[in-house]
Order: C-alpha cells, then structure tokens, then sequence
C-alpha cells in the first residue's frame, strides 16, 4: 500500500492503495468517480477512457503510481452540468442507447478536439476505433464529434 | 400475465404519507395501490395512479416500470403518459419504478413486447387524469367541463381564461375518476412521433451513477466468482490458503461449483483470485466444436425429427418437382458481450434480502431468490438499475441469484462483478444451430415444395414453423431436431430468427434464380398468393409485408442498374414488425465492400423518432457486426475467446451508411428492439452473392473473405 496524492477535475484526492492498482479500479472504488466504466480490462475497448495529460488513456492497464504526478480528467470533469462542446453535442444528437460506452467515447472526441479542432473524417476514425460501441451507435457518435467541433471553433 | 379487464379499469382510493389524496389504478391486480413506495417523489407530489404524479408546483412525475436497456423505454413509456395527459414535455420528469408486482405487470424487457403491451394502459392512465383535471378546473370556474380543453400543462375555458396542471392537481385528486375515458385521435398527437431526447442522457453524459455496476452501499464487500472454465466440468476441490492472506481479502467461500472470493475493492479481489488452486473435475461430456460438426450431421440425417409443421404432401411434391433446390445454413454460439459486464448487488437479513442491479426480468429474479430462500417474494426487493446492454443475456437471472446467494453465504451486503472473461465464457449463448432447406419448384419457378430442418445446440425448436414463406406454398415440411449439450443457452437479441432469417432469406434467393426470377419478385408474387389464398394459418399480415418491400425497393431504387454497385436483398416479420433491408455492395479487387444498408421498418405508430431510428442504426450495426465476426469456439468444453482481443466485434469504421424509413400507417405501435436484426445477415448474404458470384452458407462471413469498409 502507498499513499498518493492524485490531481483529477482538478482537485487532490489522496488514495492508499497498492501502487499496481489500475487507475481504472482507483477511480471506481476508491474516488467514487464511477463515470470511467470497467469494459474489457485490456485496453480493447475504450470504455475506461481517460485523460492523463490531455492524452486519451486507457485507465483499465494504467497502474496508479503511473499518474501519480499526472493531471487526469474524467468524465465528470468534462463539465459537472454537461456543457462542455462534447457533451453539448453528445445530448443534441441523442447519442446514448444503453449509454454504457459513451463516457469512453466522449473522453476520446474530447481529447482528440482539444489538438485538433477540425479533424478530417480519416483522424475520427483513427481516434474513435478504439472504443466499442455495443449498441452500434457509431452513426451518432460520427455526427457528435462534428457538431462538437463546430461548436468549439465557435 | 394476462390482465382481466374488468380489473383493469378499477380504481382505488387511499390517503398518502403526504396527507392529500392518492387515486391508484387497480389496473394489475386487485390489490391496493400502495402509497409511500416511490419514496422518491417530492413529498408534495401527488400521485394520480401508477403511472404518474402532479406536484403543486406544476412538475409532473411519469413512473416508468420496464427496465431501461438502452431500448429507450424510459423514454418512450412516459412520452405516451404525457401524450394523453397534455403534459408540457419540460415539466415532466421521469423515475424508474423498483419492481413492483402489485402495481406493473410485465415489468420486463424482452420480445420486443413493452410498448405493444402496454400502449393502451399507458394511454388511459394520462387520458384519466386530464379528464379529472379539466373536471376540477370546470367546477371551480363553475362551467360545463365541454367548455373546457387542454393544452400543454394547461386546462383552458373558451373564454381564454386558464389555470395550470399544478395549480389544479389538489383539487382534481379529489374527484371520482372516470370509469370510461376518451383518448386522442392518433392524427391529434403533438409528443407521439416527434424526436424526444432520453431522459437519462444528461445523466450518462455526466458520469452519473446510473448502472448496475456503479452500485454501492455504506459496509458494502465486492466480490467475483470462479466458474467452471469448461462446460461440463464441476468443481472438486480448492485451496485459498494463499489468496485469504492477501490485502483486502475478508472471505473465499464455494457453493454451487463456484468459489468466491469476496474483499473490499474489485482490484484486490481480482488478484487473489489468481492466488485461489481450484482443481476440476469432468461431470459431463467436454464438447469441442468438431463434435458439433458431427452431431449436426447426425441430427439433420436422423428420421426422429419432431414436426413443428406440415401442410399438404411435400414429399410429393419433391418427387414431381421440375428442380429441387437443397442447402444448409449454419451459425455458431455467441455471447451477448454487453458494454457493461453482468453483475449484482446483494443483501441477505435473515427473512429479507435486498437486491439492486441490472435485470431483464426482475419478477423471474424475486421469485427464484425467493425460492431459494423459502420466503414470500415480497420479502425480496429489487431496486432497477440502468442496463448497459442486455440483448436477451439479462433475461436470465443466474447472475442475481448468485449474488444473493453469496450474500447469504457471507452474511454481508456485496456486490458480484463479472470480468469481461466471465461474462464471455459464462454461458447462456445464442445457440448453434445448422438448417437443411429444400425447395421444388415448377417450370415457371413457382415454388411447390417446402422444407425447413433445424438441428440446434439446446436451441429448442430451432424453427419458427409459421414464419412467411409458409402460409404460400402447398406443400411444406417444417421440423427440428434438438441437442442436449452441457453449454448453456438461452434468448439472444431476436432468438432463433437472428439467424434463421439469414438462413432463410439466402435460401429464397436461391430458389429465386434457380428459377429465374428477381428476389423481390418471387417474395411479392408468394405474398401475394398469401394474401389471396392461405395455406393453413397465416401469422403475419402480406399487406404490411408487401409495403415495406415496395418501400425499401423504391428507396434503394431496386433493379435500376448503379454503376458498381451490387444489390442484396431481405425481408422478415418479427416481434409484431415487418422490415425489409437492402445491402449495396462494391466490389474492390474481388472483394465485397458493404457501402450501405436500406431499411424500410413498419412497427405501426413510432412513439420516438430519434430513439427509433437509433434503435434500427444499431439493430443493423449488430446484425451486420456478428453475421461478420461475431463465434465463440469451444474446445474439450472451454470457450477458446474470452475478450475482445480474441472475440471481435464490430467497430466505428466498419460500419457502412444507413438510411431508415418507417411506414407510416397509424397501426398501434409493435415491437422495436428487435425486428430490424433479423433482416440484416440475409440482405448482407445475397449482396455478397450478387457482387463475388459466392453464397456463403455459414457465419461468420469474415472468415469467408468478405470485408467491411
Ligand atoms: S476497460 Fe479499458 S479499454 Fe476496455
Ligand atoms: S450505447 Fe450501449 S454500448 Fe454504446
């Protein structure tokens, strides 16, 4: 067991836990910041995803002491009330089915926008393959990502 | 679960915690609503039935009762409340019911059946309630109630003078609901069939704690279960020696041949149940996928097979035919694989227990736990969360059960977490299955003769033996043969005909051109001899059929020659709705590329557009992704994929553009969830044929050379 002081949606939030932990399992059971969702635990299926420095991260194969000087947003530091551009665009274009992937998919576009504010069809693609969407809802996630960027160049 | 309809319409009164007036529709049962239940209510709610609630402060709660998969039923159940009741949408919030017997009844998700179920209750429950309201409003302006209507959370005189939902709902609470009531015209709708966004979004958008899996209790354990790693195999012995020692271990305990480790977080569980020697001993046969081969064989050739259906002489008909067309079709064992992983929350005390977590079939899950457990099933209490998918593996409630029982094992609230290996190597698959077809036709291609022969892996009747083509021929066959295999099975996204509409789509197209006539063509004409002269019992509609065909055709522009573009086609009636699809294929360097998918869906009235068109995409994202991906492999009784490293599914750049239409005919509302899949496989099949000249017979097709993208 260690102690560490990590910075996420910027506050500190201090966990003892053995320093293998995924980051993953850290922010789940320990933080209380159950939005990151545990789906394949090997990094093939995007639904843990992260930020860790702005880059999008696969939480689940992450071990905490890893991060432990890393800035880490999650999906509830996107927004608290959902007004950030992805979110914004994520509810206009009704997204979510069962909803399960999309904290994973929103953590993706979002890091994604944030380099690149006017990706081609060819970068969403090569940024969004990484995340499953069980319920198929690719179409939508393709038309969120677009509306999202209109809405950040704005 | 039939409701008597005399009960139906009974109404009940009773005083609420609150102090107002509570007015319960007995619709379910006889017994009497109870108030206090949806606690969470604001306390100056009040309830005017099951289904919905008005606060002073003009807020109007909709309880919704079905779980909420990702089908949009949260949704879409409170949109047709609001409907009738003439609710302003922005005023209407939305609470998942926990399950409630009493109050509900068919408090599932499956079959594609809660909107078609529930469509009429739903509507008087927002009809009865206006109707209470404009009565409240016309007596404390003292005019006749004809003088007054509704509109958007308003009841208004037709002096133009109005008084709000809120401010009416104390005194409409007092009046003696109708006993009849009279619902809108359909063409009056304003909610119905507009795009409603789900009501949950913000939440999920957010990161709340929505689903099964965030669940948590003060005190609570988690914990995760080994299970046999082959299907037949059962537990001998274990040694936990090493894995109680490790940090944060409080128990490993075995019932059932299982062992569960049980400690404070999933992390530390999940490392000692490496630590945890089980040793496994053969109970029954170790099936591999080679014996499936054989044991299909053995059925399809068998002389035992129960008939499901017979209509004239089809052995006749064979033996004067002018061609007899003959194939078999096969699909191997899937797992649902949804986002979210099974798991269950548990809390055992002695003459109750509590349970919370993701389930299709709630009431199926209280009565075994209750069981189980030798209670009244009032004693278990199950608390609905969000589902992170399902597709039918949620209909099986093993995974709850497990949970309360370790609970009671244990003594111990605790939360069992499935890994993603669990949940792929757990079981309850989409059956494999293998049909033999065999069709006579005369000189003019018309179809004489008809045989369809399932043989599937515990798929039960593999067939659905009144499905269209039959009810068009003279002569048909259907039957099926079953294996009793220790690999478990159970309801997948639109059982049976999630392949058997491949199967049987492929198959008429073959019998098509071997009679050289164009699929559509063939497909109309047998409607069309349906429609005018049934053979035996007819289970769907050759009308509908046949519109959404035309439908499809016209928008696909079917038979108008594309430069390059290679057409397939499909059609099947399930879950109350008709769908028909066309595959528009490339073809690149000798391999077909999927461009597009048409769909062309008749589920009666669309309660949600955007939710509907959502549900269609994915139905066609999912049939698409497994007729191309989707097998599970066993060996000596071992799934052999256990993540998606080794079990693919579809993803963001494989799917091809899809257009949508619904037919627009008034019909009441049918089933959604499920009936765009079936079609999917077949138009993708007979795309491939047109564009490489190469049927293909088994799933998955990518192991056959075809490509996405
Ligand atoms: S849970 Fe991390 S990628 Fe799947
Ligand atoms: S919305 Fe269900 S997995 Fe993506």
């Amino acid at each position: 067991m260690a102690l560490f002081n990590l910075k996420i949606n910027g506050k500190t939030y201090k966990a003892d836990v053995d320093a293998n932990t995924p980051l993953l399992w850290v922010l789940r059971d320990h933080l209380d910041l159950v939005g990151t969702k545990y789906g394949c635990g090997m990094a093939m299926c995007g639904a843990c995803t992260v930020h860790v420095n702005g880059e999008a991260t696969r939480s689940c194969v992450v071990p905490v002491s890893n991060v432990s000087n890393a800035t880490i947003t999650t999906v509830e530091g996107l927004s608290e009330t959902g007004t950030h551009p992805v979110q914004e665009a994520w509810d206009e274009v009704d997204v979510p089915q069962c909803g399960y992937c999309q904290a994973g998919q929103m953590m993706t576009a979002s890091a994604l926008l944030a380099k690149n504010a006017n990706p081609s069809d060819k970068e969403i693609e090569e940024a969004m393959v990484g995340n499953i969407c069980r319920c198929g809802t690719y179409h939508r996630i393709h038309d969120a990502v677009k509306l999202a960027a209109a809405k950040m160049k704005k | 679960m039939s409701t008597n309809q005399s009960r139906r319409d009974f109404f009940k009164t009773s005083a609420t915690a609150a102090g107002g007036l509570v007015l319960g529709f007995g619709w379910f049962s006889s017994e009497a609503f109870e108030p206090g239940v949806l606690t969470k209510a604001a306390a100056d709610t009040i309830d005017f039935n099951a289904y919905l609630a008005i606060a002073p402060s003009g807020i109007i709660t909709i309880y919704s009762p079905n779980p909420e998969i990702g089908q949009g039923i949260k949704t879409a159940f409170p949109i047709i409340v609001a409907e009738e009741l003439d609710a302003d949408w922005s005023k209407v919030k939305v609470e998942q019911s926990p399950l409630d017997t009493k109050k509900f009844e068919r408090q599932l998700t499956g079959g594609s059946g809660a909107i078609r179920h529930s469509w009429e209750r739903l509507r008087k429950a927002g009809a009865t309630a206006r109707a209470m309201l404009m009565e409240a409003a016309a007596k404390k302006w003292s005019v006749p109630v004809s003088e007054c209507s509704t509109s958007k959370g308003f009841v208004v005189h037709s002096s133009g003078k109005k008084l709000s939902y809120g401010e009416l709902a104390t005194d409409a609470a007092q009046i003696t609901p109708p006993t009849t009531v009279k619902l809108k015209d359909k063409s009056n709708f304003t909610l119905i069939g507009t795009s409603v966004k789900g009501v949950d979004s913000k939440a999920i958008l957010t990161g709340k704690n929505l689903f099964g899996i965030d669940y948590k209790r003060e005190g609570m354990l988690n914990a995760m279960i080994q299970r046999p790693p082959a299907f037949g195999l059962k537990l001998k012995s274990f040694d936990a020696t090493e894995a109680k020692k490790m940090p944060g271990i409080t128990d490993v305990v075995s019932f059932g041949n299982k062992v569960a480790i049980v400690g404070k977080t999933t992390w530390e569980v999940m490392q000692a149940r490496k630590a945890v020697k089980i040793e496994w001993e053969k109970e029954k046969d170790l099936e591999s996928s080679a014996d499936h081969d054989r044991i299909f064989k053995e059925m399809l050739n068998s002389t035992t097979a129960t008939v499901h259906r017979k209509d004239g002489d089809v052995e006749a008909a064979f033996k004067n035919a002018y061609k007899v067309i003959e194939a078999e079709y096969q699909c191997p064992f899937l797992p649902h694989s949804p986002m979210e992983p099974m798991n269950f929350f548990a809390h055992f005390k002695g003459d109750s227990i509590e349970m919370a977590g993701p389930s299709q079939t709630p009431q199926n899950a209280q009565n075994q736990i209750a069981k189980m457990f030798n209670m009244a099933p009032e004693k278990v209490s199950i608390e609905l969360t969000r589902m992170g998918g399902g597709f039918g593996r949620r209909l099986n409630t093993d995974y709850a059960v497990e949970a309360a029982e370790l609970s009671s094992i244990i003594k111990a609230p605790v939360k069992v977490t499935w890994s993603r290996e669990d949940d792929t190597k757990g079981g309850i698959y989409r059956p494999a299955v293998r049909y033999r077809f065999k069709a006579s036709i005369d000189k003019a291609g018309n179809i004489t003769g008809y045989m369809l022969h399932g043989a599937g892996m515990n798929a039960g009747n593999a067939t659905r033996p009144d499905n269209f083509p039959v009810g068009a021929i003279e002569n048909t066959l259907i039957q099926s043969n079953d294996h009793k295999s220790p690999i478990t099975t159970g309801p997948w996204r639109a059982p049976i005909t999630n392949f058997l509409a491949y199967a049987e789509q492929a198959f008429l197209d073959e019998v098509a051109m071997a009679g050289g006539k164009d699929p559509i063509q063939l497909r109309m004409e047998l409607l069309e001899k349906a429609q005018k002269s049934p053979i035996g019992k007819l289970t769907y509609e050759p009308e509908r059929f046949r519109e959404v065909i035309k439908l499809a055709a016209e928008k696909a522009g079917w038979g108008k020659k594309k430069k390059g573009v290679y057409q397939g086609f499909s059609v099947y009636f399930s879950h109350a709705s008709y769908v028909a699809q066309i595959a528009e294929m490339a073809n690149v360097k000798g391999k077909p590329v999927l461009k597009k998918v048409y769909a062309a869906v008749d589920c009666g009235i669309v309660i949600n557009e955007s939710s509907a068109q959502n549900q269609v995409y994915g139905a066609i994202v999912d049939g698409l992704g497994h007729a191309m991906y989707g097998n599970l492999t066993f060996k000596d009784g071992a799934p052999q994929q256990d993540n998606f490293n080794k079990y693919r599914l579809i993803r963001y750049n494989e799917v091809p553009d899809i257009e949508v239409h619904f037919v627009k005919n008034g019909i009441d509302p049918t089933g959604l969830g499920e009936p765009a899949l079936p079609p999917t496989g077949g138009a993708i099949a007979n795309a491939i044929f047109k564009t490489t000249g190469k049927r293909l017979y088994n799933q998955p097709f990518a192991e056959q050379g075809a490509t996405l993208g």
